[in-house]
């Protein structure tokens, strides 16, 4: 009886929120970087994080794919649940757990491989393919998504860090979509970008969300109103408001928030 | 004499020095603006005075002395080295000299006696035509450099520039000395060649450099394949590189990915001990705890081993080249960018399998590099195998057996009391000279392919 209490729960927090995080803290040595944060990550809407510069947008992000683990001074204290599991639990892979949780960073970080074999790293080693058929199609279903097969299909075996910056990002976007992740983090994604392909990346996003929770750093709030849904603003390691994006953009409620959009805090 | 004459220089700069110093302080007081600053004005003169009147006496040094022995040599009587061999003209030379030093051997010729004061004479003029002449050079650099003394003279770009050849200076000198190197070496060579034929050298696989100590014993007369010798080179360096690329890489790789902060604070300095061994010490592990384990290890097995194995020799060797091959796969590997290694685990792959997958393939060009300049080494390395290894020449490939090194033979070669004349000793030239155009083809290779990948990141 109380089990299949838990598991409708569940259930109906499978379909509304993803990651929820709760009283999050963390600490790099003696530095207090996140300070008791609170967000629920919704299923397949796009979530963007914005604040000034060093209020711990990235380390937060960081803490839900544990990739602040391979920092030795970094510690985080709270619950992190995934679809109600904690992923901080000892008994979660962090491992599997990336591959559940992709991520793109902030500069483009291809492999020294062929373009080919850069998409298939992720499905190789987590073993997503039987044969090479099967690596094919991840391979060129994962490009396209990333919107930009037409652009590479000729040369698969071309060196990925011979692409350009924005094909670059993309290519890396691609390498993250093929693993067949739930989760998508994005840290500023498009900093490094021209208009054209920053455009590119935020359509790409919008669709990604047909399948994927997406969470997005950005300092760009033109870029955080275009393509999300919920909005998050950090400030000096603070949660200082969360809520729809609409809201926050037409209607914050907290006066730093409201400082920080209109352009006089950051 | 000499002294004196460095002496004279050094205070004739400082003078120089600060007589235009004032004149340009004379000058900035009485109101006009300075191009340069006054310290500048000072340079230019001790710089003007220091580097040409330096120059002068080091040519002195080098010429004054064999200018003096011809001239000696010239006022003899007539006919004094009619018929007398290189060896002997040197001796009479010598007796000279040392009569002029005042140690007089048996009862010396008059007229050797009369040459021996013609050199003290010779001498003692030279020495105080040193003087003479760096007193006038300073004084008249001293004079140049003062009339240069006026507001619009740039000493700062007259001082720079004179710095600035100077350097260069310094820098074709080292190019001059690896010339002059390459040029004696490339000179004894062809003389070896002109004595045996170099198909023989090349190919040949016999070596046994002996020649005959007496004229009859023309029977024995050398061989000269060098073959053997280099094939011993390459069993004792493939040894040595068989031992230290994979300690020496897995220990890079650990070190740099999987060790903690303790472990490698405490293997780090181990690594660069053992890079500090002299490699004499090595030698003596080798013979006194290497070769002679060796020995009782493959008797007990039933397999005779000699005393002075390539595997002794080459094991030692590679030991030695661990620190090297970690050294430079650990910088490799620590080059890859941090964004390649979170790239990796934020796809969820393991950290043996980033560091197997995406951080050793991007940092292989490194290795490599890293790699060759250790074989380069292990080509070249000398006291290990001159202490270690065998000195006969053999044809054979078998790690237990003993086999000679291209540097135990050069070093054998020119041991001893040797004349620069036959093909026993001229052949160690011919050695070297192969020696030397392997080692710097795998270097100049080694830093290629490291320079390209540097490329790759910056
Ligand atoms: N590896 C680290 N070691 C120590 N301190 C760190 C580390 N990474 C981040 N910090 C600190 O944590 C705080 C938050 O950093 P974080 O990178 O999360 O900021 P951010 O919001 O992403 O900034 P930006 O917009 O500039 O990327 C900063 O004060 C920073 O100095
Ligand atoms: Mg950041």
């Amino acid at each position: 009886m109380m089990d299949d209490l838990r598991r409708i729960e569940r259930t109906a927090e499978m379909n509304d929120t993803k990651i929820s995080a709760k009283g999050v803290q963390v600490f790099y040595g003696d530095t207090h970087a996140i300070k008791d944060v609170d967000v629920q990550i919704g299923d397949k809407t796009v979530t963007a994080f914005i604040g000034p510069s060093g209020c711990g947008k990235s380390t937060f992000l960081r803490c839900l794919n544990r990739m602040n683990d391979t920092i030795d001074i970094c510690r985080v204290q709270g619950s992190i649940t995934m679809d109600g599991q904690d992923i901080y639990d000892p008994r979660v892979d962090p491992v599997q757990l990336r591959a559940k949780v992709g991520m793109v960073f902030q500069k483009p970080n291809p492999f020294p491989k062929s373009i080919y074999d850069n998409v298939a790293y992720g499905p190789k080693i987590h073993g997503l393919a039987q044969t090479k058929a099967d690596m094919d199609v991840i391979v060129e279903a994962s490009l396209r998504r990333a919107a930009i097969w037409n652009e590479v299909k000729d040369r698969l075996d071309a060196p990925g860090t011979g692409l350009s910056g924005g094909q670059q990002q993309r290519l890396c976007i691609a390498r993250a979509v093929a693993t067949a992740p739930e989760v998508l983090l994005m840290d500023e994604p498009c900093s490094a970008l021209d208009p054209i392909a920053t455009a590119q990346i935020e359509e790409l996003i919008d669709e990604l969300r047909q399948q994927f929770s997406v969470v997005i750093v950005t300092h760009s709030m033109q870029q955080a109103a275009r393509v999300s849904q919920k909005t998050a603003f950090f400030h000096l390691g603070n949660l200082v408001e969360f809520n729809d994006t609409d809201q926050i953009f037409t209607n914050p409620q907290d006066p730093r928030t409201e400082s920080y959009i209109t352009g006089r805090i950051g | 004499m000499i002294l004196l004459a460095f002496i004279i220089l050094f205070v004739a700069a400082a003078i120089g020095y600060v007589i235009n110093i004032r004149a340009a302080q004379a000058i900035r007081d009485g109101g006009a603006p300075l191009h340069s600053l006054v310290g500048f004005h000072g340079m230019f003169s001790a710089l003007v005075v220091l580097v040409p009147v330096f120059i002068l006496i080091l040519l002195w040094i080098a010429l004054a002395d064999p200018l003096i022995q011809r001239l000696v040599a010239a006022s003899l009587p007539e006919g004094t080295f009619d018929g007398l061999g290189t060896g002997a003209i040197q001796l009479i030379m010598a007796e000279i000299n040392s009569l002029a030093g005042g140690r007089v051997f048996g009862t010396p010729e008059d007229w050797k006696i009369e040459a021996a004061e013609r050199l003290v004479g010779y001498e003692r003029t030279a020495d105080i035509a040193l003087v003479v002449v760096v007193i006038i050079a300073v004084i008249a650099l001293i004079a140049f450099a003062r009339r240069t003394v006026i507001a619009e003279f740039r000493a700062r770009q007259g001082s720079e520039g004179i710095m600035l050849r100077l350097m260069a200076f310094c820098a074709i000198f080292a190019i001059f000395v690896t010339i002059a190197i390459v040029f004696a070496l490339v000179y004894e060579t062809s003389k070896f060649f002109s004595m045996v034929p170099i198909t023989e050298f090349l190919f040949g696989l016999n070596w046994e450099p002996q020649i005959p100590i007496r004229a009859d014993q023309i029977a024995a007369e050398g061989a000269f394949g060098a073959v053997p010798v280099f094939l011993g080179t390459l069993v004792i360096a493939s040894v040595a590189l068989i031992v230290a690329i994979p300690i020496g890489l897995m220990t890079a790789i650990y070190l740099n990915e999987f060790a903690s902060r303790r472990v490698r604070s405490v293997v780090k300095p181990f690594l660069e001990i053992l890079a500090g061994v002299p490699t004499v010490v090595y030698g003596f592990f080798a013979i006194l705890v290497v070769a002679p384990w060796l020995r009782s290890t493959g008797a007990s097995l039933g397999i005779d081993v000699a005393s002075n194995t390539a595997l002794a020799a080459g094991s030692v060797m590679g030991i030695m080249l661990i620190p090297f091959i970690s050294s430079f796969a650990d910088d490799a590997l620590s080059a890859v960018p941090q964004s390649l290694r979170d790239g990796a685990l934020a796809l969820g792959a393991t950290r043996s399998e980033t560091m197997l997958n995406v951080l050793v393939p991007a940092a292989i060009p490194g290795i490599v590099g890293g790699i060759l300049l250790a074989v380069s080494r292990a080509i070249g390395e000398t006291m290990i195998v001159v202490m270690a290894a065998g000195l006969i020449a053999r044809m054979t490939i078998n790690p237990l057996d003993s086999v000679t090194a291209v540097t135990v033979q050069i070093v054998t070669l020119l041991i001893g009391d040797t004349a620069f004349d036959n093909p026993k000793t001229l052949s160690a030239f011919a050695l070297g000279m192969m020696l030397f155009i392997i080692t710097l083809g795998i270097n100049v290779l080694a830093l290629r392919i490291v320079r390209k990948y540097r490329e790759i990141y910056d």
